[in-house]
């Protein structure tokens, strides 16, 4: 039996939970495939799962699991499991399931496969297929003696069933026993916004050169080298924004701009920031180092935008633009404003 | 305050990585501190110049990890400890989480123990966590700042970066700390550091000095490591006189490739 841990952030859920039910579609007919939600009041989250393909549900409804406490949710998924009897369970690639399964893992004394973008069956184990050293390689991974096996599955590696309301499916709720919490959410500040860069089918992503306009003139009252440069920089992150904005896209920085201030680090793409796999990825003015490679490299389309020619960003491009990004970008977003009819 | 940073010793992030003898190898690049441990190793020494206490560097690996930990101590830790032990060498994070938590059962009474977002060879994000967990301390990961800690109290609240935002948490000490790299921004080693730690003893401690007896099996194995075969992609640079002729030139291409 195959369950699907549907994530949420207040009941609403990411594209990627959705992904991880079509993943496990893959591997079981008929009544093996459930969904576990686990919240306060998702309710209706367990009715979504069923129309993305669940069969059935079992739904942890508890005001105790309000706020997303990793050491509880594991307490509560780890009884869950058990009681289910699950040989496999799948989870989305998000922050907050990973580490859960990551718990699970020790509390289930079981190996835990995080961000898995193949799973193929061999031998009655999942054999995975996950990028390490920032997707130089890629590696297969199995558990072959220990039960359940654990896996996270990638964002945009496996297709999000249509959802289809009409479907109907058994929800079944489950009491847990859970021990008094010790951590305390006290609240949120600096909401993300914007789309997301993991979710995102278009990135459009600004390195160093957003920063390079000298026709630019700063305010008089920036005397300062480093304020002019970041107010610089933030004008061409304007364009970034733009153009991303026509395209529905979210906005990516290499680690330079993130380094110099131009922009917050939850923009980062890379190593050391976020790996992402869109289906269009637009590079202005990022030169191409290794390290940023590694977090953009499976996007199915590169199109580099770049003053430099020889840039070694244009050696994995399938287009590449020659020139200033100050001219070219603001030309594209007309130019797409116009075709796109926005 | 009794602080422990755990670190791992991995290729150089810019290492040409290929597949020899069904392994992963980096040829002659050097090994380094995990680039994500050093910002654990400065929020340790943070941690530490703000409140007292002594730092340890924990790393398991190979003899060879001995050099990160030199590192970690040319930074500033105050001692480091190497576990070691042939039985160790395949461990997934099951394993390498049940050894560094029986390790730091051996320390008399930490408040707290960093880690890194991740190490860069293996990219899991497991490791602090499951740690915690074997610990049965709260685990407080993707951290980027620390906005409160009160050894008295012995409370701590972080703030996590998660995708919807910075969640404020408290939790009681101890605990497992796993830091992004938003938090700081980490020291160079000092001249006085580097000599200092190019003559330090470090302890090795096997699987039988840790009371990891028997070692259990890792639950994982890796039968295959693939180098992506990337097509060659070839470049098509659109042309155009002026950046508006360019900028028409990429949508018509865009849209005739149904990209847009
Ligand atoms: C351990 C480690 C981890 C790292 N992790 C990451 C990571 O996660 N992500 C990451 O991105 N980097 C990472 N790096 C840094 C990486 O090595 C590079 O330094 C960084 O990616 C360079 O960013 P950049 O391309 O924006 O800047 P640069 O390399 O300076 O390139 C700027 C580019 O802009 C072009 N340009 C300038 N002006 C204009 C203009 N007006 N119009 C058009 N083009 C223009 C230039 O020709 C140049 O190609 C890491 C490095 C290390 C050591
Ligand atoms: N072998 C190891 N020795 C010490 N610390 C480790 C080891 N492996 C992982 N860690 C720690 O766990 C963090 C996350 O690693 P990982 O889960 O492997 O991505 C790293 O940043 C280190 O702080």
């Amino acid at each position: 039996m195959l369950l699907v841990y549907i994530d949420h952030f207040g009941g609403k859920p990411p594209v990627a939970a959705w992904e991880a039910l079509g993943a496990g579609s893959l591997f079981v007919t008929g009544s093996d495939l459930k969904a576990v939600v686990m919240g306060s009041g998702v309710e209706a989250l367990a009715g979504e799962a069923i129309a993305h393909g669940a069969h059935s549900v079992l739904l942890a409804d508890d005001d105790r699991l309000k706020e997303f406490r990793p050491e509880v949710y594991a307490d509560g998924l780890s009884q869950i499991i058990r009681q289910s009897g699950a040989d496999i369970v799948l989870f989305p690639t998000t922050s907050r399931a990973r580490e859960l399964a990551a718990l699970v893992a020790v509390d289930l004394d079981t190996g835990i496969t995080p961000d898995a973008i193949q799973l193929v069956r061999q031998n009655g184990a999942i054999v995975a297929t996950r990028p390490i050293y920032a997707g130089k390689l890629l590696t297969t991974e199995v558990n072959l003696a220990r039960r359940p096996q654990l896996l996270t599955v990638r964002g945009r590696s496996f297709p999000a069933p249509d959802s289809d309301p009409t479907r109907s499916g058994e929800i079944a709720r489950i009491e847990l026993g859970l021990a008094q919490p010790r951590t305390e959410v006290l609240g949120y500040k600096q909401s993300g916004g914007g789309v997301s860069l993991s979710d995102a089918a278009i990135i459009v992503s600004g390195g160093r050169g957003v920063a390079n306009n000298p026709a630019l003139h700063p305010p008089p009252e920036l005397t300062n080298e480093k304020e002019q440069e970041i107010w610089r920089a933030r004008e061409g992150f304007k364009l970034v924004g733009e153009l991303a904005g026509v395209l529905g896209a979210a906005v990516g920085a290499s680690r330079a701009a993130v380094d110099a201030g131009y922009i917050p680090y939850a923009h980062q793409v890379g190593q050391t920031g976020k790996v992402v796999s869109p289906d269009l990825y637009i590079a202005c003015g990022i030169s191409g180092a290794i390290q940023h490679l590694a977090g953009m490299r499976t996007a199915k389309t590169i199109v580099a935008i770049n003053k430099d020619a020889d840039a070694p960003i244009f050696k994995l491009a399938r287009f590449g633009v020659v020139g200033d990004l100050h001219q070219i970008l603001p030309a594209l977003t007309s130019a797409l404003r116009q075709r796109l009819g926005k | 305050m009794k602080i422990v940073v755990c670190v791992k010793q991995t290729p150089d992030t810019a290492a040409t990585l290929t597949v020899v003898g069904g392994v992963a190898s980096w040829g002659d690049a050097p090994l380094v501190l995990n680039p994500w441990d050093e910002y654990a190793v400065e929020q340790a020494l943070r941690t530490k110049e703000a409140h007292g206490g002594s730092v340890t560097a924990m790393s398991l690996g190979p003899q060879a990890a001995k050099e990160s930990l030199k590192q970690a101590l040319a930074m500033g830790c105050d001692e480091a400890i190497l576990i070691s032990d042939p039985a160790l060498e395949r461990a997934d994070s099951l394993l390498a989480s049940a050894a560094l938590a029986a390790a730091i059962k051996r320390i008399d009474a930490p408040d707290i123990v960093f880690f890194g977002k991740a190490a860069v060879d293996t990219d899991t994000e497991v490791t602090g966590p499951q740690v915690a967990r074997r610990l049965g301390w709260p685990s407080l990961n993707l951290v980027a700042a620390i906005s409160e800690l009160d050894p008295a109290a012995k409370t701590i609240t972080v703030e996590r970066l998660l995708e919807e935002g910075r969640q404020l948490v408290r939790s009681p000490l101890p605990a497992v700390v796993s830091v992004v790299k938003e938090i700081n921004e980490p020291r160079y080693p000092s001249f006085m550091g580097i000599r200092k730690a190019s003559k330090a003893e470090i302890p090795i401690w096997s699987a039988s000095d840790i009371g990891l007896q028997p070692v259990p099996e890792p639950a994982l194995t890796w039968p295959e490591v693939i180098a992506p075969v990337r097509a060659e992609q070839s470049c098509e640079f659109v042309s155009g006189e002026t950046p508006q002729q360019q900028a028409a030139a990429l949508v018509e291409r865009l849209i005739e490739e149904k990209l847009i």
